[in-house]
């Protein structure tokens, strides 16, 4: 499929604020100046329309790239490292489990720096290199950082990471190896938080959840595109998403509506939920509150991947579970490992916190009688479990120690096979 | 000095709900306090606010802000991902 520039650069009208409906020219700006508002990326989808078909897409490459005429791209310099197009697994065991006929596991553990994030940091490395930035940067403690840091390796652009200094240096070997400047930040979280945007007002800089964010968080729909893709352009009844600043569930939302729109699939009738941990369930609490807006928490949990306590995008992420009929709901950490060793023991897939959240939620939806047995369910796993460990210690089998010899291991098969050991 | 601008985002407890705290900051420093969204209820509130003043004087504004127990962060909320 050709990028062609002149396609890529018709399709969108600007950036548009979500508040206030004020246009702005294609930039790296992300606020309005007038409401303050989020700004999102606003396409013709009346032209979208005569040149994307299914065909179109299915003949593009094997990674996010193939819905280019989907993302807010212009120019012909892709950065490609390899992401998305991720396995969709048929869950069988899991889904006998949890009493589920037609479960599915979208593995996003199987991007270059295992997370989703390298889709929406592809995204913006992109645009960042369209818009002439040779830096980038962004303020993380995890995959972010680790995602930013790799593609700024392979686009040769310099790199800033910015964390909170009293963060252990264990938790960020992930970034660190790709050889970003990593600034550590004296101060609480909320200082450090607060002086990170102020950079970002001040270099220029594509800070990628920052000035890049209205194009960065568009790499998120590709999780949705793929989903119907590779259900044979059909869309779920029910996806479960894990929510930490709410864009995630908001993007994957708007991909099922934007292949609608464009006449790629049927209908929409796809429930979207939202999945929280319970020690740090902002979007949560306002869902069954009912409430109109997110009121801010300090988390305090061990998903910490999604332990943000003041979500950009919360109120449109609860537009969206509304609008899908979907619901929100939270687990506790306990039930975060549970789904942790859940999924791996029955699937073979190794999750970080975040997917051990997804289950968890899963597992209480099907308990609630929201998801029907014979339903077609996709939950979306985010991140691998590698990256924490940690939460797992004392909480899985430990090994059977044996001396070396052959006598010792048979006594020992003897006792594992009547249920000793 | 030449005045500067900063975008915030302030978050009221339960208990500084139905107090003046704009009010207050406006006397207590020399700031121009310019809102741009907010919403409150009986349990929290928050506004999007524009300050404008000399860098010190606004660093000295915030500080307050905090001691009294208005959360101070960016508006685009939480950035550290």
């Amino acid at each position: 499929m050709g990028c062609n520039e002149e396609t890529q650069t018709k399709k969108m009208r600007g950036l548009k604020c979500r508040e206030c409906g004020a246009y702005y020219p294609l930039e790296a700006l992300h606020v309005c100046e007038f409401c303050f508002g989020p700004l999102e990326v606003d396409y013709d989808y009346d032209y979208l329309r005569t040149i994307v078909s299914r065909e179109r897409i299915e003949s593009g490459p094997p990674n996010l790239w193939r819905y280019i005429d989907l993302l807010p791209i212009s120019g012909e310099n892709l950065v490609d490292s390899g992401t998305g197009f991720t396995p969709l697994l048929k869950a069988e065991r899991l889904g006998e489990r949890l009493g589920l006929r037609n479960l599915f596991i979208k593995n996003d553990t199987a991007n270059p720096t295992w997370s989703f994030k390298d889709r929406v940091v592809s995204v913006a490395i992109t645009k960042a290199m369209e818009f002439g930035f040779d830096t980038v940067s962004c303020a993380s403690t995890g995959n972010l950082g680790n995602s930013v840091a790799a593609h700024a390796a392979r686009t040769g652009l310099r790199c800033f990471i910015f964390i909170p200094a009293d963060l252990e240096l264990g938790k960020i070997v992930g970034s660190l190896v790709y050889n970003p400047t990593l600034v550590a930040v004296r101060g609480n979280y909320d200082e450090v938080n607060r002086l990170c945007a102020e950079i970002a007002s001040t270099m220029r800089w594509g800070f990628v959840n920052i000035n890049l964010r209205p194009y960065y968080a568009e790499g998120s729909k590709t999780l949705g595109f793929e989903v119907v893709e590779q259900l044979g352009w059909q869309a779920p009844d029910h996806i479960v998403v894990p929510m930490a600043s709410g864009s995630l569930l908001t993007k994957v939302w708007k991909a099922l509506k934007e292949l609608h729109r464009l006449g790629l699939i049927d209908e929409v009738h796809t429930k979207v939920h939202g999945a929280q941990a319970e020690g740090c369930s902002p979007i949560v609490r306002a869902f069954k509150e009912n409430a109109e807006f997110v009121r801010p928490v300090k988390p305090n949990t061990i998903a910490k991947s999604l332990a943000i306590g003041n979500p950009a995008d919360g109120i449109y992420a609860l537009q969206a579970m509304r609008e899908s009929g979907g619901v929100a709901e939270a687990v506790t950490d306990d039930e975060v490992i549970e789904g942790i060793k859940l999924l791996a023991e029955t699937e073979g897939i190794f999750t970080e916190t975040a997917g051990g959240v997804t289950i968890g939620v899963l597992k209480k939806l099907v308990e609630q009688g929201i998801i029907g047995s014979d339903e077609t369910v996709v939950a979306l796993i985010t991140g691998c479990g590698l990256k924490t460990q940690e939460v797992l210690t004392d909480r899985i089998a430990q090994p059977v120690l044996i001396e070396p010899n052959l006598r010792s291991f048979q006594e020992k098969f003897a006792e594992l096979a009547v249920g000793k050991v | 000095m030449a005045n500067t601008k900063q975008r915030v985002q302030l978050v009221y407890p339960k208990h500084l709900v139905d107090k003046p705290i704009l009010w207050e900051l406006a006397q207590r420093f020399k700031v121009i306090t310019n809102i741009r969204r907010a919403n409150v209820d009986a349990e929290c509130g928050w506004i999007d606010l524009e300050l404008e003043g000399e860098e010190e004087e606004m660093e000295r504004a915030i500080s307050w802000l905090r001691q009294v127990g208005v959360e101070v962060n960016p508006v685009e909320r939480q950035v550290i991902e």
